[in-house]
């Protein structure tokens, strides 16, 4: 699976937090690595969009969409 | 200027494909025609939406090929796997209509407010989004200095080519490329390590805005690279994409 980074999921964060999210800082609840969204490790081609650590690898964000609505996990982020 | 704008919803719209421009065998940059684009900051992406004829549909994000004042532009590289870049490539033409969405994304732009020294670093298609700065830069008069390194596996495969071989001030081009040692050419004949980048890149004492976009091996190479040399990771920013990659 290609793997990209957080830079590639703008549009879809956009969408559903009604802004510019690349840009804002979130601290990994797995290591407490903070880091801009947009430097993240994305995986885009499974059923869903996963986001993870770029330090530690761990899950930060969990999008998945069923009929429409968009579902979101955010318990890998201590802070943003 | 977008970066102050009251923020708006981000919703789809159809553009019109004005012209399709073949800068490689297997790269096009698509002119488009935005109605109500919002306008954009160099470096930002929009996405792409195709919908096929049962309704599935496929979303992918691409570098804007334009500086802020440009007329809209996508550069697309087809990959063979890929669900939407081989239609871009291969199947649109002027006069045909495409669902978009943006300008999106912030990390990786640049604004003529934000200086330099910049230093630009690309990996194939990577170039896309360094030469909307390269544009911002030169449109807005700006005088900071710019070294831009890009690498491709031939030749052929310079993106842009004519236009980067034109000369300006404070604008430093230095190619590499990676698959042949062609007769004549000058520029370096590798791939980008840290070796190369110790030999071309701004000394870290400058404290250069870098900006490095390609396949997400080279990106890791070239980011881990300048660290080493002593940049602050901060003003390191990257972007990666999939694929395969050419560089």
């Amino acid at each position: 699976m290609d793997e990209l980074d957080g830079n590639a999921a703008a549009g879809l964060l956009q969408q559903i937090f009604g802004g510019e999210m690349t840009t804002v800082a979130a601290t990994c609840a797995t290591c407490g690595t903070t880091a801009p969204i947009g430097e993240s490790v994305l995986y885009a081609g499974g059923p869903g969009t996963v986001i993870r650590c770029r330090s530690c690898d761990g899950v930060l964000i969990v999008i998945t969409q069923v009929r429409g609505t968009y579902c979101m996990d955010l318990m890998g982020i201590r802070s943003m | 200027m977008a970066g102050t704008a009251v923020p708006r919803r981000l919703t789809w719209e159809v553009a019109t494909v004005t012209a399709v421009m073949p800068e490689t065998p297997s790269v096009r940059t698509i002119a488009l025609d935005a109605p109500s684009w919002p306008g954009h900051r160099a470096g930002q992406h929009l996405d792409v939406r195709l919908t096929a004829d049962d309704g599935y549909t496929a979303e992918r994000s691409y570098s804007i090929a334009a500086a802020a004042d440009d007329p809209l532009a996508i550069t697309v590289e087809r990959l063979d796997d890929g669900e939407v870049s081989p239609y871009l490539t291969e199947d649109v033409h002027a006069g045909d209509q495409l669902e978009i969405r943006g300008p999106v994304g912030g990390y990786f732009a640049w604004e003529t407010a934000d200086g330099g020294p910049l230093l630009l670093v690309g990996g194939g298609s990577g170039i896309v989004p360094l030469r909307a700065i390269l544009r911002q830069r030169e449109h807005s008069g700006s005088d900071t200095p710019v070294k831009l390194l890009y690498s491709a596996r031939t030749p052929a495969d310079l993106i842009y080519r004519d236009e980067l071989d034109v000369h300006h001030d404070g604008v430093e081009i230095i190619y590499t490329i990676t698959r042949e040692q062609p007769a004549g050419w000058t520029g370096y004949t590798r791939r980008v390590d840290g070796a190369l980048l110790a030999e071309t890149v701004w000394p870290a004492g400058k404290t250069p805005l870098a900006f490095v976009c390609g396949p997400t091996s080279f990106v890791e190479t070239v980011a881990g690279g300048l660290v080493a040399l002593g940049y602050e990771p901060g003003r390191v920013k990257t972007e990666r994409f999939g694929g395969t990659g050419g560089r």
